[in-house]
């Protein structure tokens, strides 16, 4: 187990440094330092200010190793930088990136975290529901439902809820947030419904597959043959053997919810990592970006560990070795 | 050379290579059955998409010439499309609702009035004429990527998978390490260092999506490897190149279909997000989606544009998904349990 830990852990930091090393290409090479102070600071500037504008973000170190000053240069300093999340400030408003990922964590995790719980406490029912049907009409109707949610464009979604529950209803503010936990509620329901909505289609299928895999095993079939009722076995057999698979796509969420979600937090003004995110991308800010990345890998690989490491909780079969 | 030759010649290609195709498949009794399957049961998709394909390589033909004898220098030397042709004289002033007379704002006659099936924006484009163009960029942002990322992924995941060793080592590490960026992110990141053209956006979504497939393909491959037909021909001392070609390659065929179909819909999706945060690719839906954005905000209400591009996009996703069903129903042997 510990071996394994550790083997996995190594893993983990393997794929962080290669992660960096991507960034580095894409944002320093690809893109030069000398890029991002003209998108920064307009294209009529002169040399002075655009070397002025890199001593003053950091950026004004040689990108690759020298021989004998192998710590001089851009690629270290990325590395350094980046591994103790000393992130600098911003390309584009010189405000310290730290603070606003700071600020931006709460709000997104007021939304996501009940968009989470949620999304599975519909989706996953609605799924049994189906299976327990299977090859019925509710069945086929179940299917045909979340294919054609699915494959509304989730623009579509929060344009629409907007304009009818908003606009048309007035039930709920369009956007906006508040720390005020009571108006909180008025703020997220829009959002939330919208987020539910949009990701039902697709959860209740993919569920719905892994349930469906799961009834014809040879256990379920004894369960019946010895008389087990059908609720009883969609419960009890079913839903309890598919957990690995449903494990595997929930626990690799959890990390994500830091995140943000960058549509419903931009569309409804909620001031999240999400937002900050799309504010970095209308103003060709690539410093807040290419943390927003580096952030996103970190929990990725961390919570691929935790799933990894889940499975021997759920299944007593699975050996972590 | 022009684009607009360029762009003939891709439909010529096309026609021709769907003939082929078409050919190829008729003569393998594994591939028509198949097609033969999901035709009957999904004649209206199949017949949707097909007008999708129609109305972009319509879109596609274009040759330079005049279109109305009134017209000015710089108009004549455009080269234009069919459909540009058709709708050749659709321009009004402004917005105009569904089959009105007049224009939706201050009453003045339009220039054609009852003319516009659909309205006409902001600008007074006719908006039938603009869902239309928007089939030729969708086809081409799903087509052109799964050109790029199909190729990608069977030229790493297969070698990875029939060797093993090393080079499997290394290719998993690419694949891990890309996979564990979140994809909207790295997506973005992408197109905002490449450029913001049609082929730097494909580029992106290709870099972004061949990910997944090549994984598919990988574990795909390490099971092929152990057959008894692979076996059999490295006895005969068949070449590790053969085999690739002729023995493990066509038997994953099926899944590359099934890929290119159900990654189709999701690029196409992407670039409606992509176009709403601003970097999408020029004159799709997913950009009349994020123009109209405010338009339901206004007093009365200008609904028809987002409709008609929400109505173009969905009914394009909704085709390819319900024909990306049934295709894996009938080729994957492993769903067949669950089609019967």
């Amino acid at each position: 187990m510990l071996a394994y830990l550790i083997r996995r852990l190594t893993y983990g930091v393997g794929v962080v440094f290669g992660v960096l090393f991507f960034l580095f290409v894409l944002f320093f090479t690809v893109t030069s330092p000398d890029d991002v102070a003209r998108k920064a600071l307009g294209e009529r500037v002169t040399p002075a200010v655009v070397e002025q504008w890199k001593i003053n973000h950091g950026y004004d170190l040689p990108l690759f190793p020298a021989p004998g000053a192998w710590q001089e240069n851009m690629l270290f300093e990325h590395y350094r930088r980046m591994l103790t999340f000393d992130f600098g400030r911003s390309d584009a408003d010189d405000t310290p990136i730290a603070d606003r990922i700071r600020s931006g964590m709460m709000p997104s995790l007021t939304l996501t975290l009940p968009l989470f719980v949620l999304s599975l406490l519909t989706a996953i029912p609605l799924a049994l529901l189906v299976a327990f049907f299977r090859e019925t009409y509710i069945d086929r109707l179940g299917v045909v439902i979340s294919v054609l949610a699915m494959s509304v464009s989730i623009l579509l979604y929060i344009i629409g809820a907007q304009y009818l529950v908003g606009r048309l209803l007035h039930w709920f503010p369009i956007s906006g947030f508040d720390s005020d936990p009571q108006l909180i509620v008025r703020f997220l329901a829009l959002p939330l419904l919208v987020g539910v909505l949009a990701g039902l289609g697709g959860d209740v299928r993919f569920y719905r597959t892994v349930f469906l895999e799961e009834s014809n095993t040879d256990y379920v079939r004894t369960a019946r043959a010895k008389g087990c009722g059908e609720g009883r076995i969609m419960v009890r057999h079913v839903f309890r053997n598919s957990l690995i698979p449903l494990l595997t796509r929930v626990i690799l969420a959890i990390p994500f919810l830091f995140m943000g979600s960058l549509l419903l937090e931009s569309f409804f003004g909620i001031p999240g990592l999400g937002a900050i995110t799309v504010d970095a991308i209308q103003g060709n800010d690539f410093s807040v970006l290419r943390t927003m990345v580096y952030i996103g890998s970190l929990l990725f690989v961390f919570g691929q560990i935790i799933t990894d490491l889940s499975y021997g909780l759920v299944d007593p079969r699975v050996r972590l070795e | 050379m022009e684009s607009y030759i360029v762009s003939n010649w891709v439909v010529g290609f096309l026609l021709v290579g769907g003939a082929g195709l078409a050919w190829l498949v008729q003569r393998s009794r594994m591939w028509s059955q198949a097609f033969r399957d999901i035709w009957r049961r999904r004649r209206l998709a199949i017949g949707l998409i097909a007008l999708y394909v129609v109305v972009a390589l319509l879109d596609s033909v274009a040759w330079v010439g005049g279109v109305h004898p009134g017209e000015d220098a710089v108009a004549k030397h455009r080269a234009r499309s069919v459909i540009d042709r058709l709708f050749a004289d659709s321009q009004e002033r402004s917005y105009s609702a569904p089959l009105a007379a007049t224009e939706f704002y201050g009453g003045s006659a339009l220039r054609k009035p009852g003319s516009h099936l659909l309205g006409t924006d902001l600008i007074g484009r006719d908006v039938l004429y603009l869902s239309l163009k928007g089939a030729r960029v969708a086809l081409l942002i799903g087509g052109l990527t799964s050109l790029l990322a199909i190729p990608l992924a069977l030229l790493f995941g297969v070698p990875a998978g029939y060797f093993g060793g090393r080079l499997d080592d290394v290719v998993f590490f690419v694949m891990s390490t890309l996979a564990s960026m979140p994809g909207l992110l790295l997506l973005i990141a992408l197109i905002m260092v490449l450029g913001k053209s049609t082929l730097a956006i494909c580029f992106a979504l290709a870099i972004t999506g061949w990910v997944g497939f090549c994984r598919v393909s990988r574990g795909e491959t390490l099971k092929l490897r152990e057959l008894e037909y692979v076996s059999a021909a490295r006895a005969l001392g068949v070449s590790e190149g053969r085999i690739l070609v002729r023995h493990i390659l066509p038997n994953l065929m099926h899944l590359v279909i099934i890929t290119f179909v159900l990654m189709f819909s999701g690029l196409v999706l992407s670039e409606a997000i992509l176009s709403w945060l601003g970097i999408g690719v020029d004159g799709s839906w997913g950009q009349m989606i994020d123009q109209a954005r405010n338009e339901l905000s206004r007093d009365p209400v200008v609904w028809w544009n987002v409709s008609a591009a929400g109505a173009a996009l969905f009914g394009l996703i909704l085709a390819v998904n319900f024909v990306g069903d049934a295709l894996r129903d009938a080729l994957d042997p492993r769903t067949a349990r669950e089609a019967e």
